[in-house]
């Protein structure tokens, strides 16, 4: 028989449909799941009472018939999304009490759709990171496991909590934000699906901001078609954020039903980038060739701004965060250190209460926007942004979707990069370009490395393009026969 | 004091001012949350004011439509593309770590008004800019010896800076310059103009030269909320900076605050470093784009606003400037005033309620708003005037019983039998009597003095109580006394 | 080095964090490298190029209407305060 925590979300919602089984049997599945992984350290915070309690309120739904789109399917969320009455620290000492009287805008419309809540997942602090190192409940280890290898591995960040909590079963589907990459490496590392939508796409009220000209929140899931069920029901206009966007939210699981025969696909050879996993470029090869069988027709394409986007962000995000995290100062919420002046409470509190990286990063941030240097860093980089904001637009007038590889290399050893910053933060090389210029991107796992790792392909499409986002990808999935689990490695 | 008498020198001083004006609206700037004064703390403040996680700004619409008109009225550029910028510092009682603020691009760029400078030459005073901007919160200092209160009601509330160039030259003329603003806002309605609750207030940049020089190093006293603190604030301010050149020294630049109790400024605690508030849009909120549509129709709807009321008052209703000066410029005489003053003598009108409401108003030291007698009301008692049932000085006394009884004039007439007496018969009786006992004074007269006319008319009035018509008796003494 | 042990200290001091002097050696020298790798953005010309501020670069800013749509919500504002009295945040002493 088929484990109810190995189902897509698709299949659950058509077991609980036929009444094979009951959300509250689903949910206790995964709660045990959760109990006998924590070894992964996926979860910062179970909430099983909550999740029962989510269940049996489904299945009472379910027995008036008036189910949502997501009635009784047992998810997690990043700790980055405020819930309301449950604890949410962004994985950092200095909200480690927080509790918000509010939901979030996107966590609100889950359960609007009848989601259930499992508990709240592992992240950097932040969400800045890309191994789930920073955070400060510990690293995440990802499930998977090299076979000729006996090193522990990271599950990429920031989301590394919900990859992993997807990727090992311990939910059908999680949330996670995206900023500079923070879904798709980690769906990658985990052999998952990440989506980031289009910047607008998702509220972002409610979710604990890191850069907010770029932090997009998304669905983790184990296929396609689960993305596209879980954006539908997190996507929507917001009046309470400014930037969120009034474009139609279409079915987008009914991408599925037309063919990619002529859909053009661009390739940009900037993406070659130095250091790159030669193994990783044969799978971008082979990528291209299963979208040539499937009648797509590909075109080479040019985005010379590629390299610049990784410096650039690396201003921006940090600047942002920097002014974002001022209100992290111990004075209405939070912890506060306290001393004998206000000034030394404001630096204990916050030396404190903020991990090295993070520090790190409000630092370069505070810096970058401090008098004498804003033109040549900050005004800098939101040039270079339009540059390549503008040149993707170009690209899209030829093309519709854009294939590149999501990361540059498999998931790697924890603490190996530890030591080299700049070696961390090329980890987003692949990522970055799409997440300046707003545009959705998805990351499919598409093959394994020959040590037996996920790798994972990239697409972009134009703003608002979802769908042909979807299609594409799936198509992808289809060709890669994607049927890898971690389990065979762990348990 | 216009001119700065030193000892080596004629030196002048230079003020620029920065006014903060809290924006008229129902709710905040950038949340739903009430702006109302008086609130008990932190009952309005929402989810965003006080910064919590994932919170995010949304703009008030009024509050663009306000200072986009606000602009309007001081003749200004209204900028079609503005941005939001993030000021960055940390204070307790700013939530965020920021003020949402304009730096680079501000809604309203350069305008000017006309003020009366001290040579009595009207001359316009330039305003650089006038941005939209979030208030802090409120801290108090005194109500725990360890810890400082804070209370977030007037977090976010919306704030129009009004940068003035470096035009003034005195403390009169900034006073004239902040009346004339404050006039300006209230007559279109953008900010009531409160300076005791601290809804306008000023942060003056002062600084001395000699005549002809470049600009001197400036000092910023800080939130100065009085006219008359304002004045007194701009010259300790320039005399000591005086006093410091001309000992030789330099006067540094520092931001300085003002003790009302010894009319004194003072420097504030210097602060540890140097500001850097690290300005850049705020990356949650777009620019603002207005249509030009939408601003030539605010233009179009502008109320009158005080200059042009100003020569209303002098040229339709006959006021001397000085009156009508004093009217425009304290919006609530002239409201009190117009509608009572339309159709009737509005000189007549002008003189009866400076001397009854605004002498009753200062005496009880309340609003001329608050004076218990509508202006309805006080136009019917001019109406007995006119009509010659009273005469002024018992109109004056039957306005203090309006004011105390709440009755109405025509009442207190009745009720007192106050009517004036116009009786040519029985006045000549009183005023035979009165000649008759008054010998010298009628010598006095026959030997050509006409002033001691008035002497017997106050003699009249007291047997008739005051009720004589003036008029009426000058004419029948002159008569008899013939 | 782009960035020394006073510079850190001083951008420390704006954003009001405190940092051991233990540290301030490899502060300087982890920021030094971050920035000194960003400074390869100085060889792209940006001439006339408009800076991109926000995640959209074509969305128009979206207005609310004045209305108070929120009511006392006191209890739910101070409810994670490290320190609250009588309505009142409680902050340690500001002197002026
Ligand atoms: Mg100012
Ligand atoms: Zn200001």
């Amino acid at each position: 028989m088929v484990l109810l925590t190995d189902l897509t979300i698709a299949e659950a919602r058509d077991g609980l449909a036929r009444k094979d089984f009951s959300s509250k049997e689903l949910t206790e599945a995964h709660i045990r799941a959760i109990e006998s992984a924590r070894a992964f350290n996926a979860y910062v915070l179970e909430t099983p009472d909550r999740a029962i309690e989510d269940a049996v309120a489904s299945d009472k739904r379910r027995a008036k018939g008036e189910i949502g789109a997501l009635d009784g399917i047992p998810i997690a969320v990043k700790d980055i999304f405020c819930t309301k009455g449950i604890r949410t620290t962004a994985c950092s000492k200095i909200l480690a009490e927080f509790v918000p009287p509010y939901e979030s805008f996107v966590t609100q419309k889950l359960r609007q759709s009848g989601t259930v809540l499992l508990g709240k997942t592992n992240l950097d602090e932040f969400a800045m990171g890309s191994s789930n190192e920073t955070s400060a409940f510990g690293p995440v280890l990802n499930p998977w496991k090299s076979s000729i290898d006996t090193a522990k591995l990271v599950p990429g960040g920031s989301s590394g909590g919900s990859a992993c909590a997807v990727a090992a079963g311990l939910c059908l589907g999680a949330t996670g934000t995206d900023t500079g990459g923070s879904i798709r490496q980690p769906a990658a590392f985990c052999g998952i699906v990440g989506m980031k939508p289009t910047y607008g796409r998702c509220s972002r009220w409610g979710i604990v901001a890191f850069a907010s000209s770029l932090d997009q929140a998304g669905p983790m899931t184990r296929t396609v078609q689960d993305s596209a069920i879980m954006l539908s029901a997190m996507a929507g206009f917001d009046h309470n954020d400014s930037t969120s966007s009034r474009q139609i939210v279409p079915n987008f699981e009914s991408s599925f039903e037309k063919s990619i025969k002529g859909v053009r696909i661009g390739i940009p050879d900037e993406y070659r980038v130095e250091g790159i996993d030669p193994e990783i470029n044969e799978l971008w090869e082979t990528g291209i060739q299963w979208l040539k069988q499937q009648g797509a027709e590909i075109c080479s394409i040019s985005l010379s701004q590629t390299q610049n986007a990784l410096p650039a962000y690396y201003i921006i995000a940090p600047a942002e965060a920097s002014s974002n995290l001022s209100r992290y100062d111990g004075m209405r919420y939070g912890s506060r250190v306290s001393d004998v002046s206000l000034t030394k409470t404001y630096s204990k509190t916050r030396g404190g209460g903020f991990g090295p990286e993070v520090v790190r990063r409000i630092l370069v941030g505070t810096y970058v926007l401090s008098a004498g240097y804003y033109d040549a860093y900050y005004l800098k980089a939101q040039k270079i942004r339009r540059l390549i904001s503008e040149e993707f637009n170009n690209a899209f007038s030829d093309v519709d979707a854009i294939l590149v590889p999501t990361s540059p290399t498999p998931a790697f050893a924890k603490g190996e990069k530890e030591n080299d910053l700049i070696a961390m933060y090329l980890n987003d090389v692949l990522t970055v370009p799409a997440s300046l210029a707003g545009l959705p991107a998805i990351s499919v796992p598409a093959g394994l490395s020959k040590s037996g790792l996920p790798l994972g392909l990239q697409l972009i499409t134009r703003s608002f393009d979802e769908e042909t986002l979807f299609r594409v990808a799936q198509s992808i999935e289809n060709s890669a026969g994607w049927h890898h689990r971690p389990s065979k490695f762990m348990f | 004091m216009s001119k700065l008498e030193g000892k080596t020198w004629t030196w002048e001083t230079v003020i620029g001012l920065e006014i903060h004006a809290q924006i008229t609206t129902k709710s905040k700037l950038f949340s739903g949350a009430s702006t109302k004064f008086g609130a008990l703390p932190n009952t309005q403040v929402t989810l965003v004011d006080v910064a919590m996680p994932g919170m995010l700004p949304v703009l008030n619409e009024m509050a663009v439509e306000q200072i986009v008109r606000t602009g309007l009225a001081i003749n200004a550029e209204i900028n079609l593309y503005s941005v939001f910028d993030r000021k960055n510092y940390f204070y307790p009682d700013l939530p965020q770590g920021y003020q949402i603020s304009q730096f680079s691009d501000p809604i309203v760029g350069k305008g000017e008004i006309e003020i009366k400078m001290d040579d009595g030459e009207k001359r316009g005073v330039g305003i650089t800019r006038i941005h939209l901007e979030q208030d802090a919160g409120k801290s108090i200092h005194d109500m725990d010896p360890s810890f400082t209160y804070v209370d977030l009601n007037r977090s976010g509330v919306p704030l129009m800076e009004i940068v003035s160039e470096p035009d003034l030259r005195s403390s009169a003329e900034a006073a004239a310059y902040v009346r004339k603003i404050r006039a300006i806002l209230q007559y279109i309605g953008s900010c009531d103009g409160n300076m005791e609750r601290g809804n306008l207030r000023c942060d003056v940049n002062v600084s001395v030269r000699r005549k002809g020089d470049p600009l001197g190093t400036r000092c910023e006293i800080k939130n100065v909320n009085s006219i008359r603190f304002l004045k007194q604030a701009i010259d300790y301010e320039a005399n000591r900076q005086l006093n410091i050149i001309e000992n030789g020294d330099k006067v540094t630049q520092e931001t300085r605050l003002f003790d009302s109790v010894t009319g004194k400024t003072r420097s504030m605690r210097s602060k540890e470093e140097a500001h850097d508030y690290r300005y850049f849009p705020d990356p949650d909120l777009l620019p603002l784009q207005l249509k030009k549509s939408y601003v030539d129709r605010l233009s179009a709807e502008l109320p009158e606003l005080p200059d042009q009321k100003l020569l209303r008052f002098v040229n339709e209703l006959g006021l001397s400037l000085d009156v009508a000066e004093e009217f425009v410029f304290e919006k609530e005489k002239a409201d009190y005033f117009e509608p009572i003053a339309t159709g009737r003598d509005a000189k007549l009108v002008a003189n009866m309620v400076r001397k009854d409401v605004f002498g009753y108003a200062n005496f009880h030291s309340i609003n001329i708003s608050d004076v218990p007698v509508t202006p309805q009301k006080y136009g019917e008692l001019i109406d007995l005037i006119v009509e010659g049932d009273i005469n002024n000085r018992i109109a004056s006394e039957i306005f203090i019983l309006m004011a105390k009884t709440g009755k109405d004039a025509e009442v207190i007439v009745q009720e007192k039998g106050l009517r004036q007496l116009s009786d040519t018969n029985e006045l000549e009786v009183v005023i035979e009597k009165v000649i008759e006992v008054s010998e010298k004074q009628v010598a006095q007269y026959k030997n050509g003095n006409q002033k001691i006319i008035g002497w017997f008319v106050g003699q009249i009035m007291q047997k008739t109580k005051g009720q004589a018509n003036p008029k009426v008796v000058n004419a029948l003494l002159r008569k008899k006394l013939n | 080095m782009l960035v020394d042990k006073s510079t850190v200290l001083h951008i420390a001091n704006l954003a009001k964090i405190e940092v051991p002097d233990g540290d301030l050696e490899n502060l300087a020298s982890e920021l030094s490298h971050i920035l000194g790798w960003v400074e390869q953005l100085n060889e792209v010309n940006t001439d006339d190029v408009i800076p991109m501020c926000s995640g959209v670069a074509s969305m128009q800013l979206r207005l609310r209407q004045d209305k108070i749509s929120e009511e006392n919500q006191q209890s739910d504002v101070l409810s994670n305060a490290p320190d609250s009295r009588d309505g009142f945040f409680a902050v340690p002493k500001v002197l002026e």
